[in-house]
């Protein structure tokens, strides 16, 4: 095991905790920089698709796993994302380096009006009212037809920096460079947030809002601002969506992509950041893991038409499942036991994780 | 000048009356405790303090200037810090993040700057650090540092909340029950606190208390209250000797000795 000898109070405010993390931090990245001269330009692409899943499940992350507010919308804010982002391409000719932040920019705006009508709901009424603006979003992007070509579908330019063409087929380690560096972006901001007194206020209103209020914690304020955060990086996430699928429409940004995004973040481990990536690597690659054993069933045994057509839906319901029974804290909170046996290694006990009795609570005052 | 002054203040809920005529003023710098049956409506005066909910009438003032138009979250701004009769802590982050979070009210810097995680606001963390390393120098929490809340034993927890309420570093601080659930050694601790607080960071504590010995060791006055009305002001003695006390805790004298 490490121990951590902390000379100053930058050791606890810094990015890493220590310079091993640091270097494996940075071993990763570099090999994700790197990873298009080692596989081919499909792969680069499904990497790339990960990526873009990470980025609207760190955008969800902050909102449900640290704020603690459950959305069931989030998929008709990567929609306000997407279309802003290209109807401000093609109908205004702006710039993709203007038209993406500003597609985020929009998405936070509706993130933030959608938080002040619901800013007193919890749980479960938070989760309808949610669900209500998916709906919702599916049935605007048609009748704003004008705008957003509706049924029929609005084509995503080709992303142009600097001359530079970032077409996902014929330019596919651009685009895959691209969604990386606003991965990383979006991590390390994520990241500021956490160590600093807004994400601490965001914690606490996640915990306990009666105390997040004795503290001088604005709960109205602190919830919008984790909307606008939350939904702001979805938008990206949308946007960068839009131009990885080429095409889309209102059928893009159904309730089952909010569904997804949610089941994503619980199956990654809730209330981390490694989590929305890990999460985000499960959904993309699982449906090419099931094609790809379905192709090997198919040429050994010829069984191809015994397997019936939901399977992917099936297979991600069973492991949510699974996830909930076995480990509520996901793919990340495993990883973490499993490091914390091999650093006390053989010192671990069994119920080192097992959660502590939770001490009576002061009852809702209102 | 009176920190702290409640006039006439009532408050009902549906037909129970919680809180009848309350009136009594905490001068800066004293230890006062608010002593009485359950139900005598002691936790009703404090959430009233920190405008969880808001009087029929009355009025209360602090520093001079009427509360009554200032929201939750507005309260410790003003300099008043409470701890919680059930231990109300963030429970998944460690002792010393539940410390900075109590620093909020003295947070300067805005949320674009701690995105970017510009310099000042590096400065700001370190400040509010050093801050929140004095209240676990004080309170004796080095071990517990990096301790999540979740895994700590009762005791700790409430020595973690006054620290919480500490780390504000507020005017006028409000304990409720801060010995309930505490063994003997606990409870001489929190009295040892107790005095610190008032004569060395000279802040003034309003506190609710069963525990007799404790209010007796370190406060200046007390008010009794039973069934939401106010018995009586004095000091330990002489509200522990007042007849009318006597009759709310253990019932009739004399004249209902009719059993």
């Amino acid at each position: 095991m490490r121990i951590v000898f902390k000379t100053s109070y930058d050791a606890d405010i810094g990015l890493f905790a220590h310079r091993y993390q640091a270097f494996w931090y940075f071993l990763l990245l570099a090999a994700a920089v790197g990873l298009p001269f080692a596989i081919d330009d499909f792969w680069i692409g499904e990497v790339a698709l990960m990526l873009i899943w990470s980025i609207a499940g760190m955008g969800l992350m902050l909102l449900v796993g640290h704020a603690g507010q459950p959305s069931l919308g989030h998929a008709a804010f990567m929609a306000v994302g997407a279309y802003t982002n290209v109807i401000l391409q093609t109908s205004l000719g702006w710039p993709f380096l203007v038209s993406f932040p500003l597609s985020g920019c929009a998405a936070a705006l509706a993130g933030a009006l959608l938080a002040l009508p619901t800013a007193r709901l919890h749980g479960i009424y938070l989760a309808i009212a949610t669900l209500a603006v998916s709906v919702l979003a599916e049935d605007g992007i048609v009748m704003l037809a004008p705008w957003t070509g509706g049924v029929s579908g609005i084509v995503a330019p080709d992303i142009k920096i600097f001359g530079t063409g970032f077409n996902r087929y014929v330019n596919a380690p651009g685009f895959y460079w691209l969604t990386l560096g606003v991965a990383v972006l979006v991590a390390l901001g994520y990241r500021n947030i956490l160590r600093s007194p807004l994400g601490r206020s965001i914690v606490a209103v996640r915990d306990s809002e009666i105390s997040a209020q004795a503290i001088g914690v604005n709960l109205a304020w602190t919830k919008a601002v984790s909307f606008a955060l939350s939904c702001g990086v979805t938008g990206l996430a949308g946007a960068l969506m839009g131009h990885f699928a080429g095409v889309f429409n209102h059928e893009t940004f159904t309730i089952f992509l909010s569904i997804t995004l949610l089941m994503m973040i619980v199956i990654g481990g809730l209330g981390s950041i490694h989590g929305a990536f890990l999460g985000a690597i499960v959904i993309t690659f699982l449906p090419l893991a099931i094609s790809i054993v379905r192709e090997f069933l198919n040429e050994s045994f010829g069984v191809a038409s015994v397997m019936p057509p939901g399977i992917e839906t099936a297979a991600f319901g069973a492991i949510l499942i699974a996830f909930i029974l076995l480990e509520p804290m996901g793919i990340y909170g495993r990883w973490v036991k499993i490091r914390t046996y091999f650093e006390l290694f053989p010192f671990c006990r069994r119920d080192m994780f097992r959660r502590q009795r939770g001490y009576l609570r002061t009852e809702r005052i209102r | 000048m009176s920190l702290l002054e409640l006039e006439d203040v009532t408050i009902s809920f549906g037909g129970l009356t919680a809180v009848e005529g309350a009136s009594f003023a905490v001068n800066p710098g004293e230890v006062f405790a608010l002593v009485g049956p359950n139900g005598a409506g002691k936790s009703t005066i404090f959430n009233l303090v920190s405008r969880y909910c808001t009087p029929s009438g009355g009025d209360i003032r602090f520093d001079g200037k009427s509360i009554l138009g200032c929201a939750p979250h507005d309260i410790p701004r003003l300099g008043i810090a409470r701890t919680f009769q059930n231990i109300e802590l963030f429970e998944h982050a460690t002792v010393l993040q539940n410390l900075l979070i109590g620093r909020h009210t003295h947070r300067r810097s805005n949320a674009i700057s701690e995105i970017l995680h510009l310099p000042g606001v590096r400065a700001e963390e370190r400040r509010h650090r050093l801050a929140a390393e004095k209240v676990i120098d004080f309170l004796d929490l080095q071990p517990y540092r990096e301790s999540l809340i979740l895994g700590l034993p009762y005791g700790v927890r409430k020595v973690v909340e006054l620290g919480r309420a500490l780390a504000q570093e507020p005017r006028l601080l409000l304990l409720d029950e801060p010995a309930s659930g505490l063994s003997a050694e606990e409870t001489d601790d929190v009295a040892f606190w107790i005095e610190d607080i008032r004569k060395v960071m000279g802040i003034t504590v309003l506190m609710v208390e069963h525990d007799m010995g404790l209010v007796s060791s370190v406060s200046d006055r007390v008010l009794a209250l039973a069934d939401g009305k106010t018995l009586v002001i004095g000091t330990p003695q002489e509200v522990q000797t007042d007849p009318a006390v006597i009759e709310a805790y253990i019932g009739l004298g004399d004249n209902g000795a009719d059993e």
